[in-house]
């Protein structure tokens, strides 16, 4: 780490002998044009849209790639630069199927910029021809994600995304040259390929070639429906992000603006999936202690995170014993929706349409899985990302910046700050460890358990609770969790409760929340600002327990009569089994 | 009781595929039949090099060199030469010019200007015995370095040999060799590049089907002198030959001692080991081999880092080409000092060429650098065909760009081909003739490099596709002046920003054709007519006046399309042409050419 004189474009900076041109010129503000870089998950400098000239050297290098050195004198943008950039684009666009009117990234598409500031005119197809039907991939069969290869512009970023954070290694390129199209291998599907649908390569994807199956259509006829009434559940994570879809900086807490956009969508009812996040931890819990009075099976894992699950399913079923039978507060609450309050609200199950606004993309596979409704429905009918909410709100006028807050009714919507946590990695085991060392102790219990939260792949802790040592883990992401299981096959350490969320990050760095581009991945450290908005939510909430929950305790009072009773097991718990991948030959 | 006679019968891929295996029985067969089986060495030994005249067969101690010899033949060379000691004439190659025929191999104009350095066993010793390659110095020069030199004593004589990369590269070989030295792990390893994917390169399989053990003692030498104890050799799958035999090899010499543990009773030891490629031509280029070799999808990784700082699994690796290699050990039996006598004064050493297209003499020859491509062409490749007139030479393959008559008389090395537009490449040297259309050989070339684009970088992926399609359109047909210009524009900026070598340079072909024959892409775009007569839409055959009727041009014809009486001139009739271009080339006269179709044609 020293300093370096550098030039560029004639004018002098002093920089870090570490620092890549890409990085000492941003550092600078000296813009230099980037497409597939993205930090610390694809640094393979193959867009080469990133092409500066250096002084001395033959060919253009990448700047993505290339250190600095003293003396270097190098030139970003004179006509030779510019006229290849912009012959790369344009090469770029020749493949493009241009459908920006519909596209989920027509807002925030990577590739869009480049093409509007280096004034690319697509002249390849003029010339030549639109772009190659005979090559084109497209894949929507899952009903959970898109893979369009007619946006793709192979650029590798979902590849190593989805290699580095979920350690599965599914996408992957296949053919070669100028076939190349990105997609699980052969002729297998996204679901076959033991996909777990964390949706870390949407959040990869500069253009909208990765995108989630568009489920707006299907609420908008529902909406318009006059038998139908709909019900929306929406969750911890959302709040913490939708703001950035309208130009608000991320870590923004839009809550009470959220609700009031429901409103003007004119939904039915409106619940917050805070409450059920409440009812989770006492159903877990009262789990928790059961295992813990009958020694096991240890230790117990956590379930509501629907790509977790999968993960566990597919590649480590062993392991199913250990997770826990709840269900995760999405199915609750739609388990809920469609029974008690149904009763409640004076309406029929079959006319409700029950809708969830999810920073998950996973979560529109679990809403189908067996076992999440009964009688011929199903708890959860539509799942919205945070995405397609946001283009819901957009399409339909609403000003969003403009709207006052508003709050939900009451008993569907009342939560503690323990269930808003859940959306940040080590939330979930945070309220739960709230709830069960009261519980345990008998006496009031402290509320923070700092050493739960943070971005570190792996946190761990013991507490002691009524005299026992209890070893906790929280993990995030798949690389991280996979790790942990091979370790925990071999290891001797005893853990008792351990957290899993399949999203790096945690739920508020979902599959299905707002993509941030490349640039502001490496400004801000969107996770921490994002997860800071649940953590504020829950210093500032006059509640902070989930068994302090009155609406909850009403819950147990009048209807499910305790946790694990029968009617509990009934609406509020699942099995899990086995599933093998690859299992389909041609 | 002693061998009297021996006979070395070509067992290189080209004289296997037309029955040299099948002719070795045929040996066996008859000589027992006549008694004289114990009298005679039988060899399968590697490829001779003069491969248009296969399949060769050579007999000692008189070095009668038998050409084109069959499984027929067998008998009479058995009961004439063998036995009665009247050596075969009717299987001797021809002198063109004195109108005799050449008995000694050594008399032959082919081998004539040649000097084999790395081919310096093919041909002479059987590669399945190591006893033969130690009976010709063969680990000489690895005992001699592990007993009296240090690494760096070796790896200074490897710069001061001058020898340079023969894979294409052309990089200072004792200076690579001192990066991956310098770089501090206690884990290096040393990779043999046999993926040869160059179309129409057969160089590097003849020297590890002729003479593996060359190879795998250069790569001792190697691990010795940058610190390693394993090596790899990184063979296509297409070898299956070459596979066999390395492994035969590797075999041979761990059970001698010549690999693995104590090598020569030192502490020095190294084995080696080989991973098959799968088809791709980018796994050739060094940074995609080692992810092929790591299991991963090959496609290229930037550089800097460079494999000798961080290679293989990432630690410090030496990456060189087979033939490279086998120039190794000769460097350390006669010296650098010698080695740097051969060659010129930047380009050191002899070059292996594999001779190919419209030449009389296709093969394998290994010249000094320095020898001028019209010696090459003319004197060892003994001319282009039937007479027929030379037009350019392609050299470095789908990488390199085409060299023309007027430079025929450079002398070769790695500075003057570049110079000239072109490259010294991994060695193949297509000759073509005046039948050849140079808008056709680019689309050729870049078709394969489209094919073979690992689709990585933008550039390689999109551009040369972009250009491809381009070419085909002008060889429909529907090209356009702007087409030509387009075609330099994106060929200069693929060459700029591409990520390899591969698309670095996959332009070179088209480039190279557009300078050189401009007029012929300009002919193909305006005028909507190809001269050469092979791009079929725009192929137009006239007979013109100066037709002699001899006739020559109709009784080619395939389909019966030309008729005329003998001493008349000739009529063709367009309807029934297919194109194939065979009057053309029978027509003593030059009579028949491709013409555009607007200038008139008669029916």
């Amino acid at each position: 780490m020293k300093p370096v004189h550098i030039t560029i474009n004639g004018l002098p900076y002093t920089v870090d002998s570490t620092q890549t041109i890409l990085e000492a010129a941003s550092k600078n503000n000296v813009y230099i044009p980037r497409l597939c870089f993205l930090k610390d998950v694809h640094e393979e400098a193959n867009c080469r849209v990133c092409s500066v000239k250096i002084e001395g050297q033959k060919n253009l290098k990448p700047a993505c790639k290339t250190l600095v050195s003293e003396g270097m004198n190098i030139i970003t943008d004179d006509q030779e630069v510019y006229d290849t950039v912009s012959m790369n684009l344009e090469l770029l666009t020749h493949r493009h199927h241009f459908e920006c009117f519909k596209c989920s990234r027509e807002d925030n598409c990577e590739f869009l910029d480049l093409l509007r500031k280096y004034s690319i005119d697509n002249e390849f197809s003029q010339l030549y021809g639109m772009f190659d039907e005979d090559n084109y991939y497209y894949q929507d069969d899952n009903g959970v994600m898109i893979i369009d290869s007619s946006k793709c512009i192979l650029c590798g970023r979902c590849v190593s995304a989805c290699e580095k954070q979920s350690g599965l290694s599914v996408l992957h390129f296949n053919n070669r040259g100028n076939k190349t199209y990105v997609g699980p291998a052969l002729f297998h599907s996204l679901e076959d390929a033991g996909c777990i649908y964390c949706g870390k390569c949407i959040g990869a994807c500069p253009t909208g070639a990765l995108r989630e199956k568009d489920d707006i259509k299907n609420v908008e006829r529902v909406l318009r429906d006059p038998k139908k009434k709909v019900v929306v559940q929406v969750a911890p994570a959302v709040r913490a992000a939708l703001g950035e879809a309208f130009g608000y900086p991320i870590g923004t807490d839009v809550e009470g603006k959220m609700f009031h956009a429901l409103k003007e969508l004119g939904v039915d009812e409106i619940m917050d999936t805070n409450f059920t996040a409440d009812l989770t931890i006492l159903e877990e819990g009262t789990e928790f202690l059961h295992r813990l009075e009958h020694g096991g099976p240890f230790p117990m894992f956590t379930s509501c995170s629907p790509g977790w699950v999968n993960l566990l399913e597919q590649y480590y079923p062993e392991f199913i014993p250990n997770l826990s039978t709840c269900k995760s507060p999405q199915q609750m609450a739609g388990a809920l929706i469609k029974t008690y309050y149904a009763d409640k609200m004076g309406y029929n199950p079959k006319d409700i349409v029950s809708i969830s606004i999810m920073p998950c993309i996973a979560k529109k596979a679990e809403a189908r899985r067996e076992g999440m409704g009964r009688d011929g429905y199903q708890d959860v009918d539509y799942v919205l990302t945070t995405r397609e909410f946001a283009r819901l709100i957009k399409r339909r006028g609403i000003d969003f910046r403009n709207l006052d807050d508003s709050k939900p009714f009451g008993m569907l919507a009342t939560y503690t700050g323990a269930g808003a946590i859940f959306g940040a990695t080590g939330g979930v085991m945070e309220a739960a460890l709230r709830t069960v060392s009261e519980i345990l102790e008998q006496k009031e219990t402290p509320i923070d358990f700092l050493d739960m939260r943070g971005n570190q792949d792996i946190k761990e802790a013991t507490y002691m609770l009524q005299g026992k040592e209890i070893n906790v883990a929280v993990i995030h992401g798949g690389a991280a969790t996979k790790a942990f299981l091979e370790n925990l096959k071999t290891s001797e350490k005893q853990y008792h409760f351990v957290e899993f969320m399949g999203c790096t990050g945690g739920c508020i760095n979902g599959g299905g929340q707002p993509v941030v581009i490349a640039r502001d991945q490496e400004a801000y450290d969107v996770r921490s600002l994002r997860a800071s908005v649940l953590y504020k939510i829950d210093e500032k909430s006059r509640m902070r327990k989930s068994h302090q929950n009155p609406f909850v305790q009403e819950l147990y009072q009048n209807f499910l009569e305790k946790p694990h009773s029968k009617k509990s097991h009934e609406l509020l718990h699942t099995k899990y089994k086995k599933r093998d991948i690859y299992a389909s030959v041609e | 009781m002693l061998e009297r006679v021996q006979v070395l019968i070509c067992g290189g891929t080209g004289c296997m595929s037309s029955h040299s295996r099948e002719i070795k029985k045929a040996f066996e067969d008859e000589l027992t039949l006549l008694g004289i089986k114990s009298e005679v060495g039988l060899v399968l030994t590697g490829c001779f090099g003069l491969c248009e005249k296969g399949p060769v067969l050579v007999v000692y101690p008189d070095e009668t060199f038998y050409s084109h010899v069959t499984v027929g033949d067998v008998r009479t060379i058995c009961e004439e030469h063998l036995l009665k000691g009247r050596p075969v004439q009717k299987l001797m190659v021809n002198d063109p010019i004195a109108k005799t025929k050449i008995k000694q191999m050594s008399q032959l104009k082919f081998y004539s200007k040649q000097k084999r350095i790395a081919l310096r066993n093919c041909g002479q010793i059987n590669p399945l015995d190591i006893n033969e390659y130690i009976a010709r110095d063969g680990y000489m020069a690895l005992g001699k370095i592990l007993s009296e030199m240090s690494p760096e004593a070796v790896i200074d004589e490897v710069i001061q040999s001058g020898l340079k990369g023969r894979g294409g590269g052309g990089f200072p070989t004792g200076m690579k060799w001192q990066f991956a030295r310098s770089s501090q792990s206690k884990i290096k390893y040393v990779i043999c590049n046999a993926d040869e994917g160059d179309p129409g390169a057969f160089m590097d399989r003849a020297i590890l089907e002729g003479d593996p053990h060359s190879v795998l003692e250069a790569m001792a030498i190697c691990g010795y002198a940058i610190g390693s104890n394993q090596g790899y050799i990184y063979v296509r799958a297409e070898y299956p030959v070459a596979v066999e035999r390395l492994y035969h090899a590797i075999d041979q010499a761990r059970s001698y001692g010549l690999l693995g543990k104590h090598i020569f009773g030192t502490d020095f030891e190294f084995d080696i080991d080989l991973r098959l490629g799968a088809g791709a031509f980018v796994c050739g280029e060094e940074t995609a081999l080692i992810k092929s070799i790591e299991g991963y999808r090959g496609m290229p990784t930037s550089k800097p880092p460079f494999p000798a700082v961080k290679g293989l699994w990432g630690q410090p690796t030496n990456v060189n080409n087979v033939e490279t290699f086998a120039n190794v050990p000769v460097i350390f039996l006669r010296g650098a000092d010698y080695f740097k006598s051969i060659g010129t004064a930047k380009s050191s050493g002899t070059k292996v060429f594999a001779l190919g297209g419209k030449i009389n003499n296709t093969g394998l020859v290994e010249v000094p650098m320095g020898t001028t491509l019209r010696e090459v062409v003319f004197d060892i490749g003994g001319g282009i065909p039937q007479k027929r007139k030379f037009k350019a030479i392609q050299t470095g393959g789908p990488s390199g760009g085409c060299i023309t008559e007027k430079d025929l008389d450079t002398p070769i090395d790695f500075d003057n081909l570049t110079a000239l537009g072109s490259m010294m490449g991994s060695g193949g040297m297509i000759i073509m003739d005046e039948d050849n259309c140079m808008v056709d050989v680019a689309r050729f070339y870049l078709d394969f490099t489209v094919d073979e684009s690992c689709g990585k970088c933008t550039p390689c992926r999109e551009g040369t596709k972009q250009m491809l399609d381009i070419l085909n359109k002008i060889c429909d047909g529907e090209g356009t002046l702007e087409d030509i210009d387009e075609l330099e524009r994106l060929g200069e900026m693929i060459k700029k920003t591409s990520l390899c070598g591969l698309g670095q340079t996959a332009p070179n072909p088209v480039l190279s054709t557009i300078k050189h024959f401009r007029a012929e892409y300009i002919a193909h775009v305006v005028d909507k007519t190809c001269p050469a007569g092979v791009c079929s839409n725009l192929t137009h055959f006239v007979i013109h006046d100066n037709c002699i009727g001899c006739t020559k041009c109709a009784k080619n014809c395939p389909v019966n399309a030309i008729s005329g009486w003998p001493k008349q001139i000739h009529i063709l009739d367009q309807e029934l042409c297919i194109k194939c271009g065979a009057c053309k080339k029978a027509c003593p006269v030059g009579a028949i050419t491709s013409e555009p179709l607007h200038k008139g044609v008669s029916l």
